[in-house]
Order: structure tokens, then C-alpha cells, then sequence
């Protein structure tokens, strides 16, 4: 059976829950082998294992985390040399696709970027795209070289599917870009204690209409009785009520929960383009008019101050 | 000193428009308004702050691969402020692709000259956020990209990269590549002054034999990439919409509860 290669994202040996899914889409299509880059690279090894890897390809070096970017497509590139897969596939951060790119040129090969979908197809794997904000749908496949894709978190379930996880060190050798671009200072991002954006079930975003900083507290208040990850607009990220790691959107991060919820946004095509492939959407406004009104499973025409606050007392003794 | 920016920008279809495909699954633009993306307003923005705080002489090309119309998308930029401009067009370049599309920008920009490339973070209708890093492997040159801050300074390039996991500070010897995002800062809007000028300022045109670029080697036929299949999503079926009178906050918990949510 094909084999095929899966770029493994984690944080010294934690693997992240994108990966696991990549596994899951990789197993419809042959043989998952993981490559696990830099730091804790072998400690991955047992949960790969777990979820499908057959192999589990790894380097260490300090190249990794003082580099950017390249350093991680010439270990792909060896990787693939080592194997010759039937695809590639690495998930969609920002950085993730950088990688992609850049190793899709080298093969000689095409890239397809924010796969929602994947399965085996006659003429390789197919990827659906979710397009113009979600208003389109596209498949599309890989006619040139090695298919290589980027797949968007929440896009498939995590499967137990236990396999031999046969750790093997990769041998890399740099290429003289690799060092191209040095990482000189690194401040990692707080911890909230709050699922991630990207990764969360749940999403409980706040706009312009929750009017304050301060105010963010309401709507954080919701997303802790929810177990939900706190999202925003840009119009309240620019206000500075929000960072902008949490912004979703175009230019913010494109989540795909299983629910959002979304109080005080009137659901600009930008803001949309992040939210739209939630499985359902829910939102308070106190405009009946607002686009995002036309997204909604459930909408609540109010002030957000009023149904927010009484929403998250109910779920609390709903939850008891 | 002198320091050569360009400046890639792109022409899409206005985002807030009705976009759509055209028959052979490329996007239409043909039907649509298009304008200079905005997220190349801040890759713009960005050369003229370097160029305005630097002693070195600093000249800015505005680059751009597309149809007839991405001409505007030059004006605009050229009016915000840009010194000159190149507009690579040719028929059988209809339908490139990402890989297809980073070539050419290669292409132009080494026979252009430069000492910097600044890219928006990602076209506004592609949002693939890949050519910048296939025009920095295609010129062998570092990439800086998904800046939200950078500044040039004795042939280096420095700059803070928001990471999902971390802020992380880069540094690169020029050339380079770099891509700035939308937080970088507000891109400035054209003066009366500016768009005069403007109109004096030199559009250059180029095609693929300009440029030594085989027709096989870009174009809808030789795409790395086939779509298949582009079906508009079905209108999400309307949902339920209560006025809050009281109990709007119980009424969406008891959904939420329908919903196993709960
Ligand atoms: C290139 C580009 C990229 C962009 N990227 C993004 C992006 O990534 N993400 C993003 O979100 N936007 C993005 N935008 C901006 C987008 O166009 C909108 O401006 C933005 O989404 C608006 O945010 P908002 O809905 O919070 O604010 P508004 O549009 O001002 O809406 C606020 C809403 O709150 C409601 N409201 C006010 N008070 C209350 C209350 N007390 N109770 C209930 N409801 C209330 C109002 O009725 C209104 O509908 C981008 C724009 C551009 C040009
Ligand atoms: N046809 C084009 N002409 C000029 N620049 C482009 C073109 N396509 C992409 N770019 C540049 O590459 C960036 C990222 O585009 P993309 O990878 O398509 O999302 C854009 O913001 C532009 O700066």
C-alpha cells in the first residue's frame, strides 16, 4: 500500500490535535508515515502510533527553532526522498503552508491549500476547498508530481487506529537557504487555560457591539460555562478590546466548530469567511437586520448585555 | 546607497461583490469589479514607511502579474505614493496557478532588479498565502514573511513574525522577501496630489517572452492544479429567529440543549 507522508505539528513532543486528524484523512489514502521535527521529536512517536503511523520519521537539530521555515522543507524533501509517497499532507497554519509551498516547488509538484475534505480518488486524492468566503464549494486534485496538501483543523474526527509507530531518524542534510532567516528572540504566547481557536468544539466570539475591553468578560464568562475557545472581530480587535491572535476571519484564523456563537458581529464577508463552515451557528444581536442573521440555526434579536449574561447563567445550572 | 523595492500587488474581484466562477472553473474576472487587493495596500504602505525612514535613495516598483484591468490596481498603488510600475500581461497566462504565478513574479522581479520584495499576507481571493515563499525559494533568497512590524537598515531586514504558538523576532540579509500582514499598520489613502502625479508616473509592460517564460510552462493547461468541480453551497436553511423579551438568554440555552450542546 502507498505510503503517505504526514508533517507532524507539535510542541516538544505534544502532538496537536490537527495532526491526529491529518492521520485519520491520511489512512483513506495509504500508509501514514509521520515526520516529527526539532525538540521531543521521538516523544510523538507514541500517540502517532496510536492513531495510524506505521512510521515515525525523526530529526533533532537546533536548526529548527532558530530558523525560519526552511529548515523544516529540507527535512520533508529528505523525508520524501527516503519514502516516495503518494501525497504529502501538512495542516493549514500559516506556517504549515509556507512549508507546503515551498516543498510542492521543489518536487516539481502542485499544492492545494485549506483542504476541508479528502479522499482517495482515480487519479490521486481529491480535496475539497470551501471557497469565497464558503459561498463556493471546489474538489480538486494534484496534476503534477507528489499531491500536496494542507488540511484544515476540524476537518475530520480523531480515529484510534493503532499501528506500529516504528520510530526511524530521518537524515537531513541543509541546504544553504536553511539559515537564511535566524529567529533572534521567541516570547511564546500565554496560556488562557482555554481550548484552542483553531481546535475548539465551541467558539463564542464577541464584536464591536460588546463595547469595551471590560466588557470581553461577558463573553469569556459564556465560553468557560461552555468549554469554548473566545474568538473576535476585527472591529474589536482593532479597538484593542481583544488580541488578534484571537480574531477570526480573512485575516484572523478560520475556525470550523462543531458551534459559534457570535454576540454583538454583524457578520462582514471577511468576518464570515472565517466562521462560515461551523456546523452551527448561533448569534446575538440587537439589529434583526444584521447579515449574520442569515447564517444562524438560532438568533436572538437583543441586547447582547441582557441574553448573554442570562444564557450563561442557564448553562450553568443546566450543567449543574 | 540605493535600495530597489517592488512591491507585488495583485487585481481581485471585489470581495463584498458577487463572486463566482467562470466556465472553466477559473475566477471570473471578467463579470466582477475588481480592485487592488487590500492586503497588498499594506505590503505598499509598508515600502513607502521604509523608504520615508531611510538616507539611502529608495526607489519603489509596483509589480503585477494579471489581466488588463489589474492596471488600476498599479494606479492605485503608483497614486498612494510608488515610483514606477510593471504590469506583466499575456493571454496565455490565463488560469496560472500559485507555482505558475510565483515563476513569473521570479522572473520579473530579478530582470526588474531589487534589493527587497514585499508581499501582501495573501490575495483576498485566493488566500492561499503561499507566493510569497515560492518567490523567496525561486530567488534563493531569505523570506520574512507574515510580518506585523519590519524595518530595513544597513542591508538587513528586520521584523515580528505573530506566530500561532509564539511572537517571534526575524532577521535576514538582503535580498530577501517579505510579506507584512494587516496589523502592520493603517495603509495610507492617495492624495489629490498623489493621484495627478500618478498619471505621469511610467507603467511598464511586459510579456512571457519578455521575460523568456515558455507558454507550457504556465497558463489553465499546465496548472499544477486541477479543479474539478465548483458548486455554489447551498443557502443554509433558515433558522429559528426569537426577539428577546425577556428570556431570549433561556430560549437559546434550551436550543443549545436541543442540540446536545448541553
Ligand atoms: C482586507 C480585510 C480583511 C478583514 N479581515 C477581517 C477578519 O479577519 N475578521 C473580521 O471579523 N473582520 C475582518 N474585516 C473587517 C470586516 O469587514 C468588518 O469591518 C468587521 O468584521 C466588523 O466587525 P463587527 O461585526 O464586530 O462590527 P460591526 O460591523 O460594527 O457590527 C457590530 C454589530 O454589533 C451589534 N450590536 C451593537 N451593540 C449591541 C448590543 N448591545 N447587543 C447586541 N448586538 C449589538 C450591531 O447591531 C452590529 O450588527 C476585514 C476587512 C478587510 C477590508
Ligand atoms: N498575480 C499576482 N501579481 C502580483 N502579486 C501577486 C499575484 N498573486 C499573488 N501575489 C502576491 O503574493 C501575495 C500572496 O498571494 P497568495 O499566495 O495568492 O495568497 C499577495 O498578497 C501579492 O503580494
Amino acid at each position: 500500500m502507498a505510503e503517505v507522508l504526514v508533517y507532524v505539528d507539535h510542541v516538544d513532543g505534544a502532538v496537536r490535535k490537527p495532526t491526529l486528524e491529518l492521520l485519520t484523512l491520511a489512512r483513506r489514502i495509504g500508509e501514514p508515515v509521520a515526520v516529527a521535527l526539532g525538540n521531543g521529536a521521538a516523544d510523538t512517536a507514541a500517540t502517532l502510533a496510536e492513531h495510524g503511523a506505521v512510521k515515525v520519521l525523526t530529526h533533532e537539530a537546533a536548526e529548527y527553532a532558530d530558523y525560519l521555515v526552511v529548515p523544516k522543507v529540507d527535512a520533508l524533501q529528505a523525508a520524501h526522498e527516503a519514502v516516495s509517497p503518494a501525497a504529502v499532507l501538512v495542516s493549514s497554519s500559516t506556517e504549515g503552508k509556507e512549508i507546503a509551498a515551498r516543498l510542492a516547488l521543489r518536487l516539481g509538484s502542485g499544492i492545494i491549500t485549506d483542504a476541508v475534505d479528502l479522499e482517495a480518488g482515480d487519479e490521486g486524492p481529491v480535496a475539497t476547498q470551501s471557497v469565497f468566503a464558503a459561498s463556493y464549494t471546489t474538489k480538486s486534485r494534484v496534476s503534477k508530481g507528489t499531491p500536496v496538501i494542507t488540511v484544515k483543523p476540524n476537518s475530520a474526527a480523531v480515529e484510534a487506529a493503532p499501528a506500529a509507530g516504528a520510530v526511524e531518524a530521518l537524515s537531513v542534510s541543509f541546504s544553504a537557504q536553511a539559515t537564511g532567516t535566524k529567529v533572534t528572540g521567541r516570547t511564546p504566547r500565554e496560556s488562557t487555560g482555554r481550548p484552542e481557536l483553531t481546535e475548539a468544539a465551541i467558539v463564542v466570539s464577541g464584536g464591536r457591539g460588546v463595547n469595551g475591553a471590560e466588557n470581553f468578560a461577558i463573553i469569556e464568562a459564556l465560553a468557560d460555562s461552555l468549554g469554548a475557545a473566545v474568538g473576535a472581530s476585527r472591529a474589536a480587535v482593532d479597538a484593542g478590546w481583544y488580541p488578534h491572535t484571537n480574531q477570526v476571519g480573512q485575516t484572523g484564523k478560520s475556525v470550523s466548530p462543531q458551534l459559534y456563537i457570535a454576540s454583538g458581529i454583524s457578520g462582514a464577508i471577511q468576518h464570515r469567511a472565517g466562521m462560515q463552515t461551523s456546523k452551527t451557528i448561533v448569534a446575538v444581536n440587537k439589529d434583526a437586520e444584521a447579515p449574520i442573521f442569515d447564517l444562524v440555526d438560532y438568533g436572538v434579536v437583543g441586547d447582547l448585555f441582557d441574553v448573554v449574561p442570562q444564557l450563561t447563567e442557564e448553562v450553568k445550572t443546566r450543567k449543574g | 546607497m540605493s535600495l530597489r523595492i517592488v512591491v507585488t500587488v495583485k487585481y481581485v474581484p471585489d470581495a463584498t461583490g458577487d463572486r463566482h466562477f467562470a466556465d472553466d472553473l477559473t475566477v471570473d474576472r471578467d463579470d466582477v469589479d475588481g480592485l487592488l487587493s487590500e492586503l497588498d495596500e499594506y505590503a505598499v504602505e509598508q515600502a513607502l514607511q521604509i523608504s520615508e525612514n531611510s538616507d539611502d535613495d529608495v526607489e519603489i516598483t509596483v509589480l503585477t502579474v494579471g489581466p488588463e484591468d489589474a492596471k488600476d490596481a498599479l494606479r492605485k498603488a503608483l497614486s498612494m505614493g510608488a515610483d514606477k510600475a510593471i504590469h506583466v500581461e499575456d493571454d496565455d497566462l490565463h488560469g496560472t496557478d500559485a507555482i505558475g504565478t510565483s515563476l513569473v513574479l521570479a522572473k520579473a522581479v530579478e530582470k526588474a532588479g531589487y534589493d527587497l520584495v514585499i508581499s501582501g499576507m495573501a490575495s483576498t481571493d485566493g488566500t492561499m498565502g503561499v507566493v510569497p515563499a515560492l518567490l523567496a525559494e525561486r530567488l534563493g533568497v531569505p523570506q520574512v514573511t507574515l510580518l506585523s512590524e519590519v524595518s530595513v537598515e544597513d542591508g538587513t531586514v528586520k521584523g515580528r513574525r505573530d506566530g500561532d504558538a509564539a511572537s517571534e523576532r526575524l532577521e535576514a540579509s538582503l535580498p530577501a522577501v517579505v510579506s507584512v500582514t494587516d496589523q502592520s499598520g493603517e495603509a495610507r489613502y492617495p492624495s489629490f496630489k498623489g493621484i495627478m502625479a500618478a498619471k505621469k508616473k511610467p507603467v511598464q509592460s511586459w510579456d512571457l517572452s519578455d521575460l523568456d517564460i515558455d507558454e507550457d510552462e504556465v497558463g489553465l493547461e499546465n496548472a499544477y492544479t486541477t479543479v474539478d468541480s465548483a458548486a455554489e453551497r447551498p443557502a443554509r436553511t433558515a433558522g429559528t429567529i426569537v426577539k428577546d423579551e425577556g428570556e431570549g438568554g433561556k430560549q437559546l440555552a434550551e436550543f443549545l440543549a436541543s442540540q446536545k450542546f448541553i
